[in-house]
């Protein structure tokens, strides 16, 4: 599975959203799909997890959670600082 | 459990434990054991009352429903928000004995060992209220009248932190106006409204200030939250500046939006069947006496007449 794969699926559990993931482009807008605050917690979490990462103070913000492609940089940024 | 009252690290602990200490030698607050629970004493009393009058008379013209609600509220309710996901440190569920004889004795037993005996304890249906709306809103669920709802509350709320800064209480009183209607005018209510009460706090002597806030979310998940809280300006505060340079300010009301927040929680409509959206403008009473002794001394006696005469001293 892709780190692209791992976010959609983590999001398709978590983010809550009205609309279907597996159609949504990387750089589709999550809170306008329909994610709110609280669901993106959720994601983050989730996202940590599946990862074995942890997002530090300055990355936890809307900015980093608002898209699949968002997402996905701040993980390969994090798995690369970690390598 | 930290000893709050005496690991004083800063100047503004310094500060406010000492401010603490005038309020309960003047008798104006009784300590008890829990930082953070007093008695309040009549004169105290008496400003709360003028304040809750000006409040009432200043809110009129909305027509507010008026509804008191007691300090606890049903965990089922409480359940449908996420009270316990965003604030599980400030939570407080009353817990009671549903055990039979046998555990009763168990439990007796332990308490003349002097041992712990809350375990034989069970949580029970009700948790005490955090914030005086959230009752309101689980009595909501449904369509709204066209044009929305405004209700007017008052009653304590808790929040589990002991505090040496005698502002924080954790059993106070809260006076709110709340609106539930349409997005558009749920902003608007919350600007219109902000500036009403600030100038209302103004004119009893206070030097007051409006400034973007954010509620403690707790842990790493509240750190998102918080920054989404602010860039969206949903909550402005009302604050005033108690220990000079030392402290920026104190806020003793602050002014709400909180979107759909609980309105979707607990299913709430507009007439034409959309999502509500909820504002809310809340007054900490006790706070607000607390800045009004701060600024204009422990005597009410000798507060500056016009003061005096808004509250009807």
């Amino acid at each position: 599975m892709t780190a692209v794969d791992t976010v959609r699926h983590v999001i398709d559990k978590h983010g809550k959203l009205k609309a279907d993931v597996a159609n949504l482009a990387e750089d589709a807008d999550l809170y306008a799909a329909g994610m709110t605050s609280n669901a993106s917690v959720n994601v983050m979490l989730a996202v940590e997890d599946a990862f074995d990462i942890e997002f530090p103070d300055e990355l936890l913000s809307k900015c980093t959670f608002t898209s699949i492609g968002s997402i996905c940089s701040a993980v390969k940024g994090l798995l690369e600082a970690a390598a | 459990m930290t000893d709050v009252l005496n690991d004083r690290t800063t100047a503004l602990d310094d500060a406010r434990f000492a401010f603490r200490e005038e309020l309960l030698s003047s008798g104006q607050l009784i300590g008890t054991s829990v930082p953070g629970i007093y008695g309040r004493s009549g004169s105290f009393e008496q400003v709360i009352a003028g304040l809750d009058r000006v409040l009432g008379e200043t809110f009129s013209s909305l027509g507010a429903t008026v509804l008191r609600f007691p300090p606890v509220y049903p965990r089922a309710d409480f359940e449908r928000t996420d009270y316990i996901a965003s604030f599980p440190d400030l939570s407080g569920v009353v817990s009671s004995f549903e055990r039979g004889d046998r555990e009763h004795r168990e439990l007796l037993a332990a308490r003349e060992e002097g041992e712990p005996w809350d375990g034989w304890l069970d949580p029970t249906d009700v948790v005490l209220t955090p914030a005086i709306c959230h009752p309101l809103y689980a009595t909501l669920e449904g369509r709204l009248p066209e044009g929305g709802a405004v209700y007017d509350l008052s009653g304590f709320g808790f929040r589990h932190e002991p505090s040496i800064d005698p502002l924080r209480m954790q059993s106070f009183r809260m006076r709110e106006f709340v609106f539930v209607g349409t997005p558009d005018a749920a902003q608007l209510y919350r600007d219109t409204w902000l500036d009403t009460s600030v100038a209302l706090l103004a004119s009893l002597g206070l030097a007051v200030d409006a400034v973007p806030a954010n509620d403690p979310f707790f842990g790493r998940a509240g750190k998102m939250l918080v920054s989404a809280q602010l860039r969206e300006n949903l909550k402005v505060e009302i604050t005033v500046p108690l220990y000079a340079d030392l402290h920026e300010g104190t806020a003793i009301a602050s002014a709400n939006c909180q979107r759909d927040h609980l309105t979707a929680a607990f299913d709430i409509q507009t007439a034409d069947g959309e999502t509500a959206h909820g504002a809310c403008v809340a007054f900490g009473m006790e706070r607000t006496v607390l800045a009004l002794l701060r600024t204009h001394g422990m005597d009410t006696e000798s507060w500056p007449v016009a003061v005096r005469a808004i509250l009807g001293l």
